[in-house]
């Protein structure tokens, strides 16, 4: 822990590895992003693409850079980061590490809503609206479930986990309902792609997270970090409990939802990212700055591979981070197993 | 008890777990400087009394002053730097070392840019050695036996530095050495520091031997508070716990002892 301090009586607190860490994870993510946008049918080297980048290059260069490549580099870096806060702010809430959205049942809510689009038929302006309401809706089932004298971590995960169950049944259902040409769409959407993703799809996730990431790092992680205590511990400190975590709970499902408008229901970053932050930085507390740089970085390098992996064929990237998470969760069980912590 | 003498009390308090009535028409004061320790069978109210008066839970009637004002019309962090509060649970997050623990114990008197000032630094470095965990500082808590687990979580309660301090239960789960380490500790702080302090301990004994203050409960009802002196007597154990005793004088300090009455009576009457 080292301290920065101003003549002024101000004083800064940061952990040079946590620093090092998001630093680190950022510039991953920007090497990718260089070699996402230089990839592709028309293949360009990372000179080119820098100079298109800040005005330069052909005409052909700019539009394949700035209107097909970039948008869908910009919406894997935004879901990214907006899943990996998401899951570390519900990680940290419920006290456990299993508490991510995909399991707690707000992906299963904002699918259901895009189904509905699907089903009943829409534009993809809706589909995304529809998924926004669908999160935030399941939210509120969620925490009017949980609700008893507060809502508590246990009781918000076996309440999240039975919605969850109720709501892929009626994705289900609504997948069978739905035209056969539409379900091959809705199946693609449900599994999370970047595929032809552009600015409309950028744009809504990116004033969400300008509005809700300072809220969430600089208004609420100090709190944050004193709930890990408990809440007794929590409350005793000075932590207005009840309110930080309708607050809390509030913007990451925000988050998740927007995140699920804009690619679909993206699997396992939200579970992921805040882990492998956490072991990285090897700090206590929520590492929520270097979560999001992660999360950010594991959806681009995903994307990256779902796109290259098999030449000519193009996988959805939820394909690739289910694997990546499902395979690190498996690994980390094991070690965790191993190691007599579980 | 006139109301200068008390910083902290409550008047005519009912206390519910949702429609479940733990007390009702409940007043306390806590004397001023004093080592009050509350106590009284299993199920009494005492710990439901104590999260009342740390502003945890709200009571349905009645009101808990802190300062002669209603405790939740205070801020929550105000009432954080006056006030501290020892939970019976508390969760020591995986792999956080013991300075870093009880640094957290400053959050109340942090801000944005105010995140750990030369006094922060100064209390919880006063705070461990007070408690004796300064060696352990840069240990990780997990490793760290119960009763020096105990002593760090008081030393965090302490870096909130606040003229009062709650205690709930904080012998349970510790071998009779360390219950004696923690209660000896505490009455330092209490002689040392000044400090007004609260606690609720099972032990009858160690009761009437560390507070200077008893309040008995039986049923949400105080039945008698006072010195141990006046309040342990055979009579009151055997109308709070219902237990047959005699009551004898601690033979290292001269309080009040509880001697439980056999079962069988030992041949030569004492």
């Amino acid at each position: 822990m080292s301290v920065l301090r101003t003549p002024g009586g101000l004083s800064l607190r940061f952990r040079p590895r946590a620093l090092g860490v998001g630093a680190g994870a950022a510039l991953l993510a920007a090497g990718f992003g260089l070699v996402a946008l230089g990839s592709g049918d028309y293949p360009m080297g990372p000179a080119d693409v820098l100079r298109t980048l800040i005005g330069g290059g052909t005409p052909a260069e700019q539009f394949i850079v700035h209107e097909l490549r970039l948008p869908r580099l910009v919406t894997a870096l935004l879901v990214g980061a907006a899943l990996a806060l998401a899951g570390t702010v519900f990680q940290s809430l419920v006290r456990n590490p299993l508490g991510s959205p995909d399991i707690l049942g707000f992906t299963q809510g904002a699918s259901t809503g895009a189904l509905v689009v699907v089903v009943l038929g829409g534009s993809s302006l809706a589909l995304a609206g529809a998924a926004v309401v669908g999160g935030l809706g399941t939210g509120l089932a969620i925490y009017a479930l949980a609700w008893r004298r507060g809502v508590h971590g246990y009781r918000l995960i076996l309440v999240g986990i039975g919605v969850a169950a109720i709501l892929t049944g009626v994705n289900g259902y609504l997948l069978t309902r739905a035209p056969l040409m539409d379900a091959a769409r809705a199946v693609l959407w449900l599994t999370g792609s970047l595929d032809g993703r552009g600015w409309a799809n950028a744009g809504p996730l990116l004033a969400i997270l300008v509005v809700l990431a300072p809220l969430v790092l600089v208004g609420c992680a100090p709190a944050l970090r004193m709930m890990e205590l408990g809440d007794d511990a929590a409350s005793a400190l000075g932590v207005p409990v009840r309110r930080l975590r309708l607050v809390l709970l509030a913007a990451a499902v925000l988050l998740v939802s927007f995140a699920a408008a804009a690619a679909g229901p993206v699997s396992f970053v939200a579970l992921v990212a805040p882990h492998l932050a956490k072991r990285l930085t090897r700090a206590p507390g929520p590492n929520l700055v270097p979560s999001m740089t992660v999360g950010a970085a594991l959806l681009v390098g995903a994307d990256l591979l779902a796109q290259r992996a098999f030449a000519g064929h193009q996988l959805p990237v939820g394909v690739v981070t289910g694997v990546i998470g499902g395979g690190y969760l498996v690994w980390l069980l094991a070690v965790e197993r191993r190691a007599g912590r579980l | 008890m006139r109301p200068g003498d008390s910083r902290l009390g409550g008047t005519s308090l009912t206390l519910a777990y949702d429609q479940r009535t733990i007390a009702e028409d409940l007043t306390v004061a806590v004397p001023d400087k004093s080592f009050t320790v509350i106590i009284g069978p299993n199920a009494c109210g005492k710990s439901t009394l104590l999260r009342a008066l740390s502003r945890m839970l709200r009571p349905s009637a009645g009101a808990v002053l802190l300062d002669g004002r209603d405790i939740h019309d205070l801020p929550a962090r105000k009432v954080a730097r006056t006030l501290g509060l020892l939970p019976q649970s508390s969760i020591a997050p995986d792999g956080i070392s013991v300075a870093e623990l009880v640094a957290r114990g400053r959050y109340p008197h942090q801000g944005l840019l105010r995140q750990w000032s030369r006094e922060d630094e100064r209390v919880v470095d006063e705070s461990m050695a007070a408690t004796g965990v300064d060696d352990l500082a840069d240990r990780p808590v997990d490793e760290l036996s119960g009763g020096q687990r105990q002593r760090v979580w008081i030393a965090m309660a302490l870096a909130q530095q606040t003229p009062l301090l709650l205690l709930d239960e904080p012998t349970t789960y510790l071998d009779i050495a360390h219950q004696i380490e923690i209660l000896d500790l505490c009455a330092r702080l209490h002689e040392e520091q000044g400090r007004t302090l609260v606690a609720v301990l099972h032990d009858l004994n160690h009761a009437a031997r560390y507070a200077t203050h008893l309040i008995a409960m039986r049923d949400g009802r105080v039945v008698a508070a006072g010195e141990p002196a006046s309040v342990v007597t055979a009579d009151l154990v055997a109308e709070v716990f219902g237990l047959p005793c005699r009551v004898i004088d601690d033979p290292e300090t001269g309080t009040p002892l509880v001697v439980p009455a056999a079962r069988r009576r030992a041949t030569t009457p004492a």
